[in-house]
């Protein structure tokens, strides 16, 4: 069986953003050395905590963020590519002189691209314009990518676009403001439609919604995947909703891949230390459950990313650290079902 | 009597109303709930159906626009409405306290942590500084803060967000209350640190023996943490049990519609029922059941006549007109 093709391809992935402290700028590494594929009409759902980068992540893709290093491929295309090149082994090769040996670099001109990636931004009140209307706010990407020929063409999309999400077409000439959050929502994933993308990178989409909206929203993201063949990257730390809509599932933390493998695999045999504890921190909606199950909590706090430690990022509060862990960061490695864990110790 | 002495608390037919602009909102409408000592009381409920609000009338911390119409609360048989301002500011810290859902905006930003919790104390009690300091430190060693001597003299935008929560828990438990209400605690915390929290909450209940009001939305957090649930709607309580009848034998319209519509462990692998519709507007509340608009099997009666609680099973109550669905079809015909 032939491998199926990757959509998106990302590898070493590096996202750093100079902060001042005093007169010295150093970089804050947000993203530090991160690779994963996503095949087209997949969903790989991206957890962690806040401030573990996972939302640098998406942006850096859409290359809303110029990224510090790495190489990004989409549909065979090579978005970008710092030029460092790297052995089987994942090893940067590096001259005598111990500087990475560069090879071509890429950095091309986003916006043919643009109409294939889009993005669902988290806040639906600030991620749409006040003074627009609806049908301006949806029509502002056919605009931009001229993809109509008449302005009766960009009507009937904007209102087929409306349709889709479940929007009254009536409402076109409304403003954002005179929606709920769910119906908010719904404007927000229009707009990402309207240009016909392959893939959506979904940051945080319903972690501003009422539960009983969550569902309709949820739902509506897994229609439109069956009806239009999308692919996702779902980022989000509600670990229910992220095993409900995904695949696979990416465990990030400051800034690191942590472990990566198919959903109901990751849930059901996790193997990372902090993939452990951060399932069992989720409350579980069901009382006999929540009495059986014992909540691995995790001492302190996470370090500052200024502050990386040595080695492992999670060995101050890993449970199993060794003096290895200081020592050299685990890489990512294949335990067998595409199940991949960086930890020295499982 | 006795029946009457082990609540600590007693909400009876509580009304509050919101005076605005556009008209009376009438955010609580008939609440009644008895809190027993050293027992959690779960209210859950989505945005606007008025849980904050009705743990925010036991304090009567209320904006200035709210104001309780009608009902008692009762605090060990005596009525706080009854009571002026002094007293109610004894009242609040003393016996009741509260943590809220951002601990960022509920500290003061321009004092330190010591200072603030000092005031607590000191504004109930009559230690000197040096005891108050004493009493901060103990509290805060008691929740869990590390090298409590060094943080007191830090502000507030130099702790995280799970450090923050802690010393607000360390704050409210200054001067031993017998009710924490809990508004949305670890709603701004991340899951790891919200299993932090948690657990301490827990802790300090077994040692202190408080009574609990958790106000959340997560139905995962009262899964795990409450004797008594309320689920609230529309201002209205819909069902009322412990946590078994709530979660495996729920009995009213709404409360079915929110557990099938949140992933759980076992229904991953199917879609999610979503409840359809938008929360309601409380200016303009339907006359019959608050959740009629968007109820699937709505009953015509419905439409027209709030329902009354149910005993639908011991210690549990539900407002649908749903379990009494045979009773009035046979009326009809």
């Amino acid at each position: 069986m032939a491998e199926e093709k990757n959509l998106l391809e990302v590898s070493h992935l590096k996202q750093y953003f100079p902060v001042s402290q005093g007169f010295h700028k150093v970089p804050l590494k947000a993203v530090d050395d991160i690779s994963f594929a996503i095949k087209p009409g997949e969903t790989l759902g991206l957890v962690g905590e806040s401030g573990c980068g996972k939302t640098t992540v998406g942006r850096t893709l859409l290359r809303l963020y110029e990224p510090t290093a790495g190489k990004i491929t989409f549909d065979g295309n090579v978005l970008f590519d710092s030029g460092e090149q790297y052995d089987a082994n994942g090893e940067l090769i590096v001259d005598e002189k111990g500087r990475p040996v560069l090879g071509k670099k890429v950095n091309a001109d986003m916006l043919p691209y643009r109409k294939q990636m889009q993005m669902v931004f988290q806040d639906p009140y600030s991620s749409l314009n006040p003074r627009m209307t609806v049908e301006d706010i949806i029509g502002e990407p056919l605009d931009t990518h001229k993809l109509y020929s008449s302005k009766g063409e960009r009507r009937d999309r904007i209102l087929e676009l409306m349709e889709t999400v479940g929007l009254n077409a009536e409402h076109a000439m409304r403003y954002a403001h005179e929606f709920s959050g769910g119906q908010r929502q719904r404007i927000g994933i229009a707009r990402a439609l309207a240009v016909n993308p392959k893939f959506i990178v979904c940051d945080e989409p319903v972690s501003a919604l009422d539960v009983s909206i969550q569902a309709q929203v949820i739902n509506m993201f897994e229609e439109l995947q069956e009806k239009l063949g999308l692919a996702y990257l779902f980022i989000a730390h509600d670990l229910l909703v992220v095993h409900h809509i995904s695949d696979r599932i990416a465990v990030m933390y400051l800034g690191h891949m942590m472990e990566i493998a198919d959903a109901d695999e990751l849930n059901d045999h996790p193997m990372h230390p902090y993939t452990l504890s951060l399932l069992s921190a989720v409350p579980i909606p069901d009382p006999e459950t929540a009495r059986r199950s014992k909540r691995i909590v995790l001492e302190g706090d996470v370090p500052s990313p200024l502050k990386m430690p040595s080695g492992c990022p999670f060995r101050t509060r890993c449970r199993y650290a060794t003096e290895q862990c200081s020592i050299a960061r685990p890489q990512l490695t294949d335990r067998g079902n595409g199940h991949f864990v960086a930890c020295w110790n499982r | 009597m006795s029946e009457e002495n082990k609540n600590i608390l007693s909400v009876q037919n509580l009304h509050t109303s919101f005076f605005t602009d556009n008209g009376e909102v009438c955010a609580v409408n008939g609440v009644n709930f008895n809190l027993e000592k050293g027992k959690t009381l779960g209210i859950v409920g989505e945005s606007g159906s008025g849980k904050s609000v009705t743990a925010y009338s036991v304090m009567q911390i209320l904006a200035e626009t709210g104001k309780v119409t009608e009902g008692k609360i009762l605090y060990n048989g005596q009525n706080i409405l009854d009571w002026n301002e002094k007293k109610l500011q004894k009242f609040r810290g003393e016996n009741v306290s509260i943590i809220f859902q951002d601990p960022m905006t509920s500290l003061n930003p321009t004092f330190t942590v010591g200072y603030q919790m000092m005031e607590a104390v000191r504004l109930h009690t009559n230690k000197t500084k040096e005891e108050a300091r004493a009493r901060a430190i103990e509290m805060l060693t008691l929740v869990g803060v590390n090298e409590p001597e060094a943080r007191i003299k830090q502000y507030p935008y130099e702790l995280s967000g799970g450090m923050r929560q802690r010393v607000m828990i360390a704050m409210s438990l200054c001067c031993e209350p017998d009710i924490l209400i809990a508004d949305e605690p670890t709603t701004a915390l991340d899951v790891t640190i919200q299993a932090q929290i948690l657990e301490l909450m827990q802790d300090l209940q077994k040692k202190l023996g408080m009574a609990i009001i958790m106000v959340t939305h997560d139905l995962g957090v009262i899964a795990s943490m409450c004797d008594e649930i309320l689920v609230m709607y529309g201002g209205r309580i819909c069902e009322r049990g412990t946590a078994d009848e709530i979660f495996y034998n729920p009995c009213h319209e709404y409360t079915k519609g929110l557990l099938r519509s949140i992933p759980r462990v076992d229904n991953m692998n199917e879609k999610l029922v979503p409840i359809g519709g938008t929360p309601i507007n409380m200016l303009n509340m339907p006359e019959g059941c608050a959740f009629c608009p968007r109820c699937a099997n709505a009953l015509k009666i419905c439409l027209t006549e709030k329902p009354d609680e149910y005993q639908v099973g011991e210690d549990h109550l539900a407002s649908c007109w749903m379990n009494v669905k045979e009773l009035i079809e046979s009326e009809e015909a």
